[in-house]
């Protein structure tokens, strides 16, 4: 099959676009885990309900940067609240229950959306309208914009956990939390504060997607499922593998949807899975595995 | 120790068994149905219980396993004139073993919640298969097939009444929860159980952990195919609904109600969740009208307050309903 260089080109940068939306939702979850033992089954859930209040704020004022904002502020406090009442009850548990509560809580949020929205998509009309010129093609410049700002993002959440001062707390916290909690760490508010941060990132990635794809209440669950292969393939809890990972997965579904159908595109992400698993379980971009 | 109330365990046993056989004779169409279906959800649900009360892993792909089942009956009843319960049982059950042994040959590599999102993983793939490969399965709208007779050539023939069905579909369920009770309670099943306690422990005793997982994981899938076996016989259709993540979900959370560890928890766990759907799926429809007229949508939110019970029961009552009788309905 003869295709043609252009479009191989062009599925490289939509491949990265969305691997760095992707990238957004998965360090999230990814961060989650590896601070709190937590796999957050409804991190997609908030993504969906983060993409519903940009649709709202966007449609009270419609100014998108505004939505932006007050959907990565507004899911971040509540996925905290969130945090406090379902899943602080469950600290020194066996880690997989909770699964089971976040689970639930995803249940509840997802079928809340359905009830509370309906089950037309909603759209969210780009906030750049402007093309470029790629080839014969107009390539749209808010893509482009999603991507860097997804980095951004993502950069300026690494530079936190860097030099930021609760950006050392939560790695404190990650390393040993009964050390920090005796060296005066604050250790319930960061955990809390981790979660608020996961959540809010997962909020923006879902009003930076509605654009692409309209807004519904099961696009959590098409998220959550690439984002846990991202997590699994990048090794859980490590935010640069996530990144890798993300977009190493997207950039082959792009090339894949070159051939077969977007719905079966995703069946690569699948093979990429199942091979990791397969030569090294504990993720692809980790040096030293635990 | 072991033997301390045999008596009264199968006096219990035996009632539950009898109220289930005078069921149908008694209920009206609806609720006979009704019992029928849970005694099927319950039967996949006591399946993953194997994993989950026993070996200590979640699966959250057990759609997987039946939805291959549903889909092995429909092909065996499609392709036999006239239609075969036999090979339907057959194919659905080698379906689901194959799939099962597929999965359980790459997740087991991982533990915990990697186990767990591996086999979630995992019923997607087989979900999106199915979904796109039209031409075999009918893509979205599923196959529909005609429901087979309950018959051993040459010596008798029964038409499935829904007094019939019910009876077999009990005889499978009690059958399988004998056999998955004596599994439990063979040497193989405390192997299984010590894993779950002390995996690094096990294997250093010199127990093949792996090996164990994966047979485990093989035989709660069998079990899982069952039900999707039966349950294609009862509605005469296979849909790729079926191998959706819900239903995963829908499993793990009748293990977590019914209380797991117990394989009868999981079937009194998906009647509690069943009848409360029912509940709340009636009052909600009657109370609150959809804003835009999408009444269609009314009947999912009831998936609200139930799943609002499943965080409450999981918080402050994590050994389910069941839980206070484990330690006698293992015995």
């Amino acid at each position: 099959m003869d295709i043609p260089l252009d479009q191989i080109l062009i599925q490289t940068i939509n491949g990265i676009v969305t691997g760095m939306i992707l990238a957004l939702v998965a360090s999230g979850l990814t961060l989650i885990f590896g601070i709190m033992d937590v796999v957050n089954f409804a991190h997609g859930e908030l993504l969906m309900l983060g993409a519903y209040v940009g649709v709202v704020t966007l449609g009270l004022t419609g100014n998108f940067w505004l939505a932006l904002a007050s959907a990565t502020v507004l899911i971040g406090i509540f996925g905290a609240l969130m945090y406090v009442v379902t899943l602080r009850p469950l600290l020194g548990r066996d880690p997989l229950t909770t699964i089971l509560a976040t689970f639930g809580m995803s249940l509840v949020l997802q079928n809340y959306a359905l009830w509370q929205f309906g089950a037309v998509s909603r759209k969210i009309s780009e906030p750049i309208v402007g093309h470029f010129n790629l080839f014969h093609l107009d390539y749209p410049w808010y893509r482009v914009a999603v991507a860097l700002i997804s980095a951004a993002i993502i950069g300026g959440f690494w530079l936190f956990l860097k030099f930021g001062t609760w950006g050392i707390w939560i790695r404190a916290t990650t390393q040993d939390r009964v050390m920090a909690q005796a060296m005066g760490i604050p250790v319930p508010w960061v955990l809390a504060g981790v979660f608020a941060i996961g959540s809010g990132m997962a909020a923006a990635s879902g009003v930076l997607f509605g654009p692409f794809g309209g807004v519904d209440a099961t696009m959590g669950l098409n998220w959550i499922l690439r984002a846990f292969i991202v997590v699994v393939v990048g090794g859980m809890g490590s935010l640069a593998g996530s990144v890798l990972a993300a977009i190493l997965i997207s950039l082959l579904e792009a090339y894949a949807s070159l051939w077969v159908s977007p719905s079966q595109a995703i069946i690569v992400s699948f093979v990429v899975l199942i091979l990791t698993l397969l030569v090294r379980p504990t993720g692809l971009f980790v040096a030293t595995p635990k | 120790m072991s033997r301390a109330h045999p008596l009264a365990f199968w006096s219990v046993f035996v009632a539950a068994i009898v109220l289930l056989i005078v069921a149908p004779l008694v209920l009206p169409e609806f609720w006979r149905r009704f019992v029928t279906e849970v005694l099927i959800w319950g039967l996949l649900a006591m399946s993953s219980d194997l994993l989950i009360g026993y070996t200590g892993m979640i699966s959250f792909g057990h759609s997987a396993f039946f939805g291959l089942g549903m889909y092995g009956a429909a092909a065996a009843l499609l392709t036999t004139h006239p239609a075969s319960l036999w090979a339907a049982l057959l194919y659905g059950l080698i379906a689901a073993a194959a799939v099962a042994a597929v999965v359980a040959y790459f997740s087991t590599r991982l533990r915990d919640i990697y186990f767990a999102i591996t086999t979630l993983i995992f019923s997607q793939i087989f979900y999106v298969i199915i979904f796109t490969s039209t031409a075999w399965t009918g893509g979205e709208n599923g196959l529909n097939f005609d429901q087979p007779a309950l018959a051993i050539p040459g010596l008798f023939s029964l038409e499935f009444t829904p007094k019939v069905l019910h009876w077999f579909v009990l005889a499978a369920v009690a059958g399988s929860y004998l056999l998955l009770r004596r599994i439990t309670q063979s040497p193989f099943g405390m192997v299984l159980q010590s894993i779950r306690e002390n995996e690094a422990r096990t294997r250093a005793i010199g127990y093949p952990v792996e090996r164990y997982k994966i047979v485990s994981v093989m035989l709660s899938g069998l079990f899982a195919g069952l039900a999707g076996v039966l349950y294609a016989i009862q509605n005469q259709f296979a849909a790729p609904d079926f191998v959706f993540f819900l239903i995963s979900g829908q499993t793990v959370i009748y293990n977590v109600i019914g209380g797991v560890g117990t394989l009868v928890g999981p079937i009194v766990g998906a009647g509690f969740f069943l009848l409360l759907s029912e509940a709340f799926s009636r009052l909600f429809t009657a109370k609150y009208l959809d804003p835009i007229g999408l009444h269609a949508l009314d009947g999912m939110s009831y998936l609200v307050p139930l799943g609002l019970i499943f965080i409450l029961m999981v918080i402050f009552m994590p050994r389910g309903l069941l839980g206070f009788a484990r330690r006698w309905l293992n015995r």
